[in-house]
């Protein structure tokens, strides 16, 4: 359980506290993956079925190696798209699977709620890998944890997300996680790409990257996907990287000296992020990576490991 | 002479009946299957079928101006039969068939098809809508003085808009030769994308693809315009914003031949529901349920008689269509048994008079489409609703006389219902009837 939830489906329905106990969890989950040895028998005979509709290969490849750690057996399913025409539909996919008694179902899905609907549908736990453009929250848990790792606390800091925010689910969880954590969020995009209402998510809308970037601690950069341009939301990549887009030398003019960037990946080097920045002194990027593989460990661990049994001793062992 | 059996006496009642302007206890006689008179006489001949009314509402039977009744093509959703049960259950005794059946009701063998099985079914009466455009693809024409000789009553390719503007101007001009009204769905589709809820902060925190209002604001204004240039008869379907409001309003005042229809649901509820549903496809409708600014237009809309009708808009889907995610789901849900309660829910929290309730669900819809009934005036077809505003009962989906189950009040309380429901002087529904 995280707090009261037997799933995480999204960070909107999480409090402070409940944040925190991840992230706190997450810290011990890190050490362990700093041990010769990376196993610990905390989740030894539990099943994780990672359920996958969309194709992913860093957030699948996260709760793979996670749930390994901790001992659970990983099964991937790779579903083709449901459709209410042909094919299985996404209930009875779950319904499949869930015959085969999982503990933990980790889905990702291009329609927004499918975990919700899962949730409701399935005796398991539910953890959301990303649905749609809802939300991603063990991305947003993981943003959290890097920036903390970082800064010791974000309160008082300001974090400003720049792209397109209309189609983006980690802007939507971060948006549910950082304030509770004391942040300040800014979102930067081109008017096409920021969804109308997203103020009333407690953020501050910019336009102009360098009003935008002004002071503040980090700055989360989306990936510009492909089938946008011409939707028509940007004319095309050239442009957008022109106004939105962070190279050094923007970075060394408008960014204060201690801001680091993230950037949840896959990068489209050129277009949001020049690789000098992507891999250069301020890009955090590798650590949120890693930092994923404790906060995954740490979500399964809640939900799987279930209480009354010594496990937490087991891992800080 | 009449036999006495073939007299109903419906006795103690509250009759409400706009059309002609009654509102009190009367006796309602119907006789060889009109309304043969509204009276304060209590005594009924011997053999007559004699209702007691006592504490209930005896209104004209409701007329939807707007159901899919899913028959030709789509039995496994809906048929005539089940779809016309489920209409007197809600005391609705006439109701519009929507011609997108499969094939489309756009020729005359279809519109005889659907008369027929509603003739069969013996139920409510059912007026058949016919297409604008052949398929209802918006390219050609269909012929509409044939479909109005079969019986059609109105035109429209409901589900679909008629994007292109020059064919829509034609079809208001043409309509006018046989003097049936054009039933429009109004969506400008490059609005729509693939949006399947109201855009604003709910569908941005939902992460669900939005539908401005101006979708249907940009095309309402646009027939309005044609109509100007092609006169003829336009009547506005499911309306969803005030901003649609707002040009109708303004259109009335400018004595343009424009009628219009709300549904229940699109009155109720907002696009706070589908949040707090969690995802649920029986919130999801086309037009999507909107703002609470919006909910609060359409409810003055209504009141101050701008919008003349309350229509269901039902539209049956099967589990296998409704039960998935959102997105994938179809747009759509039931309305005919539960409307009444629905909207006296406006009247008790004195948004709708008693008086305009009825009204809206009468005679205010068959003005819009010059359809027979909607008054209990002598002579009129012996159409009538009993109601009881007072009882409340749970909304059991397996219960319904519908086929489908995709209902956004399952679950819940509501409170009016009808008893008993008279087509052409027959008892067709009674509270109690077995599925």
């Amino acid at each position: 359980m995280i707090g009261r939830h037997r799933h995480l489906i999204g960070l909107e329905g999480l409090s402070r506290e409940e944040i925190l106990q991840v992230l706190d969890l997450a810290t011990s989950m890190k050490e362990v993956l700093t041990r010769p040895v990376k196993k610990v028998p905390s989740l030894r005979g539990k099943n994780v079925v990672n359920l996958f509709f969309e194709t992913s290969t860093r957030t699948r490849s996260s709760f793979e190696i996670a749930a390994k750690v901790l001992s659970a057996d990983c099964l991937n399913w790779t579903a083709a798209q449901s459709s209410t025409t042909k094919g299985e539909t996404l209930l009875d996919t779950a319904k499949n699977l869930e015959a085969m008694r999982p503990d933990v179902l980790v889905v990702r899905h291009s329609a927004s709620g499918a975990p919700n609907f899962l949730a409701r549908h399935v005796g398991c736990s539910v953890v959301s890998a990303g649905d749609g453009a809802h939300e991603h929250p063990s991305q947003g848990l993981l943003d959290c944890f890097t920036l903390r790792e970082r800064f010791g606390s974000l309160e008082g800091r300001t974090v400003a997300i720049v792209g397109d925010i209309s189609h983006s689910r980690v802007a939507r969880s971060d948006l549910h996680s950082l304030p509770k954590l004391g942040a300040k969020v800014r979102l930067c995009g081109p008017p096409t790409m920021i969804p109308l209402g997203v103020e009333r998510l407690g953020a501050t809308v910019h336009h102009d990257l360098r009003t935008a970037v002004e002071g503040v601690d980090a700055v989360v950069m989306l990936r510009i996907q492909h089938e946008r341009i011409g939707d028509p939301l940007i004319p095309n990549t050239r442009e957008y990287s022109k106004f939105w887009g962070l190279n050094a030398k923007k970075a060394a003019e408008w960014l204060p000296p201690g801001a680091v960037i993230l950037h949840p990946g896959p990068i489209n080097r050129g277009v949001e992020l020049s690789s000098d920045v992507a891999d250069g002194p301020r890009s955090v990027i590798l650590d949120q990576v890693q930092n994923g593989v404790a906060v995954r460990m740490a979500i399964l661990y809640l939900l799987a490991g279930g209480a009354g049994e010594d496990r937490a001793e087991k891992v800080s062992a | 002479m009449s036999n006495p059996k073939d007299v109903v006496v419906i006795q103690g009642g509250r009759v409400i009946d706009p059309a002609s302007g009654i509102d009190g206890v009367r006796t309602v006689v119907l006789r060889d299957g009109k309304v043969a008179e509204v009276s304060e006489r209590v005594e009924a001949p011997s053999g007559a079928l004699v209702v007691d009314a006592r504490g209930k509402w005896v209104t004209p039977g409701f007329i939807d101006l707007h159901v899919h009744l899913r028959e030709p093509g789509q039995e496994y959703k809906e048929s005539i039969a089940t779809g016309t049960r489920a209409a007197v259950a809600g005391g609705f005794t006439s109701v519009c068939a929507m011609p997108n059946t499969v094939p489309a009701n756009d020729n005359t063998s279809v519109t005889e098809l659907m008369l027929a099985r509603a003739a069969a079914a013996g139920l409510a009466r059912v007026y058949p809508i016919g297409a604008v455009t052949k398929g209802r693809k918006g390219e050609e024409l269909a012929e509409y003085g044939e479909l109005r000789a079969a019986g059609c009553v109105a035109l429209s390719d409901d589900g679909s808009p008629v994007m292109s503007s020059g064919l829509m101007r034609r079809a208001m001009e043409y309509s006018r030769a046989f003097g049936l009204p054009v039933a429009v769905h109004e969506e400008d589709l490059h609005l729509v994308g693939k949006g399947v809820m109201n855009e604003g902060a709910i569908a941005t925190r939902l992460g669900l693809k939005g539908v401005p209002a101006q979708a249907e604001d940009v095309m309402v204004l646009r027939d309005l315009s044609l109509l100007e240039l092609t006169g003829g008869r336009l009547h506005l379907c499911h309306l969803s914003t005030a901003g649609s409001v707002r040009a109708l309003r303004d259109a009335r005042r400018r004595g343009l031949p424009v009628t219009a229809e709300v549904t229940p649901h699109h009155l109720a509820l907002t696009d706070e529901d589908v949040a707090a549903s969690d995802y649920d496809p029986d919130f999801k409708m086309n037009p999507p349920l909107r703002s609470a600014d919006d909910v609060r237009a359409l409810r003055e809309g209504l009141a101050d008689g701008t919008i003349d009708a309350i229509a269901t808009d039902h539209a049956p889907h099967s589990p296998e269509e409704k039960k998935l995610e959102f997105d994938a789901a179809l747009n759509g849900v039931l309305g005919l048994e539960t409307a009444f309660p629905v909207c006296l829910d406006l009247v008790r929290q004195g948004l709708l008079t008693e008086r305009r309730l009825v009204e809206a669900l009468t005679v205010g819809a068959a003005r819009c489409f010059g359809l027979p009934g909607g008054t209990l005036a002598s002579g009129a077809p012996g159409d009538v609703a009993i109601l009881d505003p007072t009882a409340a009962w749970v909304v059991d989906p397996m219960r319904g006389f519908s086929k489908s189950r995709n209902t956004p009040w399952k679950g819940r309380t509501l409170t009016g219902r009808c008893t008993h429901a008279f087509v052409g002087g027959r008892l067709v529904h009674e509270t109690g009837d077995p599925r």
